[in-house]
């Protein structure tokens, strides 16, 4: 810590910071436009001018940019002073010569660090009277919307996608007053983390398009500390509801994990919340296979029936359920008739994946751990599309190199352009073994594309390297020697590859690695938001989906409950069939319609993430908390609440002390040594900040009299939150809860760079905590092998390789209509030597053993051999990563694919 | 005890003299008071002069409402204009404070000298859209919010509002 003055003031300061975001943290309003935590400055605005002066003696000064300026000992500033006050006001008055009279139909107003600053330094009249400048729009695709005239110029967007998330279809063109941030040409951005331009543009250029159809003001959102349920690295999301529907994802800061950014599936895929499939009411099936809504007491009544003591029961819970909903499924039909859920390869992947992660003596990376790294090795896990925000912190991790170059000549960290500049194409190591091309190749050294079989056998070549050996290929001894040098290397691998081989040698590297250097990190990816989760809670004795179907044909099973789970995803129509025919009393429990619902005898209806709460377990096996944003409506309830319904109805005793969620949460603690840290993942219900629980609304909340005016102009009282330690309400304070942050919003600050005000510094962690509990720093010695691995078919010679896609491999953001859009077609891929032997060309198609066909594409980056097939898409289903098919071209095939990507055409934004 | 009795006749004097002053009492309803324009009294939904509605849903009327009696959302024409889905006022919350007519930045939202809202049910005090909107420009004739505005709608291309120049071709390396 050294002394600054500031208008006569002494204040501490860190060294090392720069002076703007000195009196950021400091808590002074200094304004700015292009500096931003995460991508340091370059002092292009000139917005943050303040006075320095050379000592006590010096009057006149000179005027200097906060953002370029470093802390010294002693040095002397001036911020409110004329000069520095005067410049910066006048700043602004020059960016707002061309700023459009938009406001009032701006996506950006109320939130706008534009508006902000400019009232921060009191620009109010525009003097001069030339015309303003003009420019067309550009289309950029469903999710973004672009409105070029509200520029400011201070290069936010080009800095944050060029150079922060290696985009390349983005540019600043033309020149002088001339300049303008957009494509070559009108199209969808390529980048997926392009949604968060919405976030890191100060003014309205870039916009949520998805919001802007049905607007709503920050002010009127009411929002609630959320996770995101998309992928299993858990970014910390902030929905926004209003009149009962989801209007927008939001970043919610968490230093640890996603920090500023959030994922384009992330962002934009929670529309499935307002989806017209959603379940409204229970349902019961009719004799003639229709359902009739009934009300949810009847239901009870009807599962007391189905769930009565002597009825065999049998329950398969769900990777994409909370662990509350999990463990209570779990109690209600005991641990040896749940099934976790997962599909035939993950159920012995997915708790071979956590087992892996408990037993090994490296620390399981964080995402701001995996941004640390210094030599990174990717085994067969295409991050980009299976966990997306681990991409963006990769392209982090090999700027460690010029972090490392920039130490070396005594620059600072912040100083973005000059770090860029001396770094050049200097990047630390990251190497790869996938399957096929990856988003990251453009920032890979060694890209080595083969089967996963292949990526087995050249991992256990980098083990016997890092172990003194030869290894029998150049680059896996270059791997080898530069994991050795690294001071924090990372290994990032994961169950995308469907193969236990991969995750073995990743490990075998890992523990290797950490025998030289303790500082060794790894990250395994898993499928979704709660797959570690529910491997967590199942054991040796919970059954595949399969063997459940066994026992059901064997009549074991009278009555089975399905957990948010669409089975049709998880297992072959043979296994469906086996369990359909053979158990007539099924209980499903979901949020949306499914194929599996429809088979159900009784239907209740869930809530998703954004109204209910539950405990997520990420990959990182960090035990985080989403709260509901919206009150249950019509009948739906949480998954862990119908299950205590459930127990209760068929008057089981273990269920009758379980009176709040909190309950819940502490039971399935103290039945898991594993999971005992979750009830401390959130604050309990009874939570008080200041005497009150923490509001969901902000305090300018407007239309609560006239709302629900057109129903009955009685007003209700505000819903009651017994569950949560938050309130749907605008009373009480949102101030230093960390992870319970439901919106950021500080006087002067309306916009999101308000989190500042809620860090313990500019940039750094929030005060009162990051969200979340870690709960696998422990090495245990669990003992165990790889599960046995499933046996596989071979009914030829092509191996399927399962090719994931951002868009369209998740179940739940697919169903959300921009998402859908964007998912595309299923193709099968394979490289132009096997295509030419196959006699396929680009518009051809193939079917695999006799199934529907599906689209070509050539993709030369395929080894030989190989197939990869879209995961996750209807059509691809019954493909089984890792198995060896026999394919044959389609005949009578005509192509459907759909060349141009757009809802509206793009007409009415351009 | 004279200045007391002074007192008392002199007030009984004055009263009576009222008995020939012009009586101040207006027979309402027959007859009506002069209410100027910018009186604070019913509220209404204007159109802008070429007819078109002015309101574009920007909600800075419902976040002035110090009462919180307006409720309303935006949605996009096709034409490109933002406007009101639905836009609700709850005349038995509203104190004609008129500070949503002075946050309305395009004129939409006026106060207008109608005082007389009596019903016998609350819920007819709720009033939506259409018993709202009114078919003219209220006390603002010429003002048309898109004719200032950078948004491009239908009829109006960029560069084409007050005081813009017309788009830059990005491509010209001119000056």
């Amino acid at each position: 810590m050294v002394i600054i003055n500031i208008d006569g003031q002494d204040y501490q300061a860190r060294e090392g910071q720069n002076i703007l975001q000195a009196c950021l943290s400091l808590g002074l309003n200094l304004p700015y436009f292009c500096w931003h935590p995460a991508m340091g400055s370059i002092g292009a605005c000139r917005q943050c001018a303040v006075v320095q002066f050379q000592n006590a003696e010096d009057e006149r000064g000179r005027i200097v940019m906060a953002c370029m300026t470093p802390v010294t000992d002693g040095a002397r500033f001036s911020l409110g002073g004329d000069k520095a006050s005067t410049f910066r006001r006048n700043i602004v008055e020059s960016l707002m010569l061309n700023h459009p009279h938009d406001c009032p139909v701006c996506a950006e107003g109320g939130e706008c660090h534009l508006q902000d600053m400019t009232v921060m330094v009191g620009h109010r009249d525009r003097r001069y009277r030339g015309r303003k400048n003009t420019h067309r729009n550009q289309y950029l695709g469903p999710l973004i919307h672009h409105e070029m005239n509200r520029c400011i110029t201070c290069y936010r967007c080009t800095r944050y996608y060029r150079d922060y998330a290696g985009g390349h279809d983005l540019a600043a063109m033309a020149a002088h007053d001339h300049i303008y941030f957009g494509r070559h040409t009108d199209g969808v951005l390529e980048n997926e983390f392009a949604g968060n331009l919405v976030e890191v543009c100060p003014t309205g250029v870039f916009t949520d398009k998805t919001l802007v159809q049905h607007y709503t003001r920050k002010w009127d959102l009411q929002s609630a500390p959320s996770v995101c349920v998309g992928c299993a690295v858990g970014c910390n999301t902030m929905p926004g509801e209003r009149y009962g529907k989801l209007k927008r994802i939001h970043n919610r800061f968490n230093a640890e994990v996603n920090g500023y950014f959030l994922c384009d599936r992330g962002r934009f895929g929670a529309g499935f919340v307002n989806s017209p499939q959603r379940l409204d009411y229970a349902a019961a099936r009719n004799a003639d296979g229709s359902y009739d809504a009934i009300q949810p007491d009847a239901a009870l009544k009807l599962a007391a029936e189905l769930l009565q003591p002597d009825n065999k029961l049998a329950g398969i819970g769900s990777p994409r359920a909370s662990l509350e909903s999990n463990f209570l499924l779990q109690q209600l039909v005991g641990a040896g008739n749940c099934s976790p859920g997962f599909s035939a390869l993950d159920h012995a992947l997915i708790p071979y994946t956590l087992q892996l992660l408990q037993q090994s003596p490296a620390r399981i990376a964080s995402l701001q751990d995996i941004e640390s790294a210094d030599a990174v090795l990717v085994l067969g896990e295409d991050v980009t599309n299976t966990a997306p925000r681990i991409a963006l912190a990769l392209r982090q991790a090999v700027r460690s190199r010029a972090f490392e170059l920039a130490a070396e000549l005594k620059l600072e960290p912040w100083q973005d352009a000059a770090v860029r500049n001396l770094a050049q194409n200097q990047r630390s190591p990251l190497d790869s073994y996938l399957s096929a091309e990856s988003k990251l190749d453009d920032i890979a050294r060694h890209c080595i594309r083969c089967n996963p079989e292949q990526i087995a056998d050249h991992a256990n070549a980098i083990v016997s390297a890092l172990n003194g050996g030869t290894a029998d290929s150049d680059s896996a001894s270059d791997i080898a020697r530069s994991l050795l040098a690294a001071r924090r290397p990372l290994i990032v691998s994961g169950s995308g590859a469907q193969s236990a081989a991969v995750l073995e040698a990743a490990a075998a590297i890992v523990n290797a690695l950490h025998r030289v250097n303790p500082a060794t990190m790894i990250s395994l990816s898993v499928p979704e938001c709660n797959s570690l989760g529910a491997a967590l809670l199942s054991s040796d004795v919970s059954p595949s989906i399969a063997a459940l179907a066994e026992r059901a044909v064997k009549g074991d099973i009278d009555t089975l409950v399905i957990l948010e789970n669409d089975l049709t995803r998880r297992c072959s129509p043979q296994t469906l069939a086996l369990l359909y025919d053979n158990i007539s009393n099924i209980i499903a429990l979901d949020a949306l319609d499914t194929a599996t619902v429809s088979e159900a005898a009784l239907v209740l209806p869930c809530a998703t993430f954004a109204d209910s709460e539950g405990t997520l377990v990420s990959s990182e096996g960090r035990a985080q908390r989403y709260f509901p944003v919206i009150s249950t409506t019509l009948d739906r309830q949480p998954g862990w609440y119908w299950l205590l319904q459930l127990g209760r109805a068929a008057r089981r005793d273990d269920f009758a002390e379980l009176l709040h969620f909190d309950a819940v949460s502490a039971a399935c603690a103290a039945h898991y040594g594993q999971l005992a840290a979750i009830s401390a993942a959130a604050p309990l219900h009874d939570f008080v900040s200041h005497g009150l629980k923490v509001p969901r609304q902000p305090h300018r909340y407007s239309g609560r009299t006239a709302m629900r005016a057109n129903v009955s102009v009685q007003e209700p009282r505000q819903t009651q939150d017994g569950e949560s330690p938050l309130a749907y309400s605008m009373e009480g304070l949102n101030r230093d809860q960390g992870g319970l942050l439901p919106f950021v919003w500080s006087p002067g600050w309306n916009s999101n760079q308000a989190v500042h005000k809620f860090q313990s510094e500019a940039g750094g962690p929030l005060r009162g905590g990051s969200a979340g509990v870690r709960l696998l720093d422990e090495t245990t010695d669990s003992s165990g092998s790889p599960a046995a691995k499933p046996g596989l078919p071979e009914t030829g010679q092509w191996l399927l390789v399962p090719r994931y896609r951002i868009f369209g491999s998740d179940e739940l953001s697919v169903r959300s209509e921009v998402i859908a859009e964007l998912a595309g077609e299923p193709l099968l891929e394979l490289n132009a030597a096997d295509a030419a032997s196959l006699g396929l060309g680009q518009d051809d198609a193939l079917c695999i053993e006799g199934a529907a066909a599906i689209a070509v594409r050539i993709n030369d980056s395929l080894p030989g051999g190989c197939i990869g097939f879209s995961a996750g898409y209807e059509a691809t289903r019954s493909l089984v990563a890792g198995s060896r098919v026999a394919v044959s071209k389609a005949v009578d095939w005509a192509s459907s694919r759909s060349q141009i990507i757009s809802s509206d055409g793009g007409s009415r934004h351009v | 005890m004279f200045e007391a009795v002074f007192s008392q006749f002199r007030s009984i004097w004055r009263i009576l003299g009222h008995s020939f002053s012009r009586a101040e009492t207006v027979q309402y309803p027959e007859q009506k008071p002069y209410l100027a324009p910018r009186y604070r009294g019913r509220i209404v939904l204007t159109l802008d002069p070429d007819g078109e509605e002015r309101c574009v849903a920007c909600n800075l009327c419902a976040v002035a409402c110090p009462v919180d009696c307006i409720a309303l959302q935006q949605g996009v024409r096709e034409d490109g204009r933002w406007y009101p889905e639905f836009f609700r006022i709850n005349f038995s919350r509203c104190i004609m404070c008129g500070m949503c007519e002075e946050a309305c930045p395009t004129y939409a939202i006026q106060l207008t000298p109608d005082f007389e809202m009596c019903e016998y049910q609350r819920q007819s005090m709720v009033y939506e859209k259409e018993h709202l909107q009114i078919a003219g420009t209220g006390k603002y004739p010429d003002y048309n919010f898109y004719r200032v505005s950078g948004l491009k709608i239908a009829g109006k291309d960029k560069g084409e509002a007050l005081n813009e120049a017309s788009p830059i071709d990005i491509r010209s390396l001119m000056p």
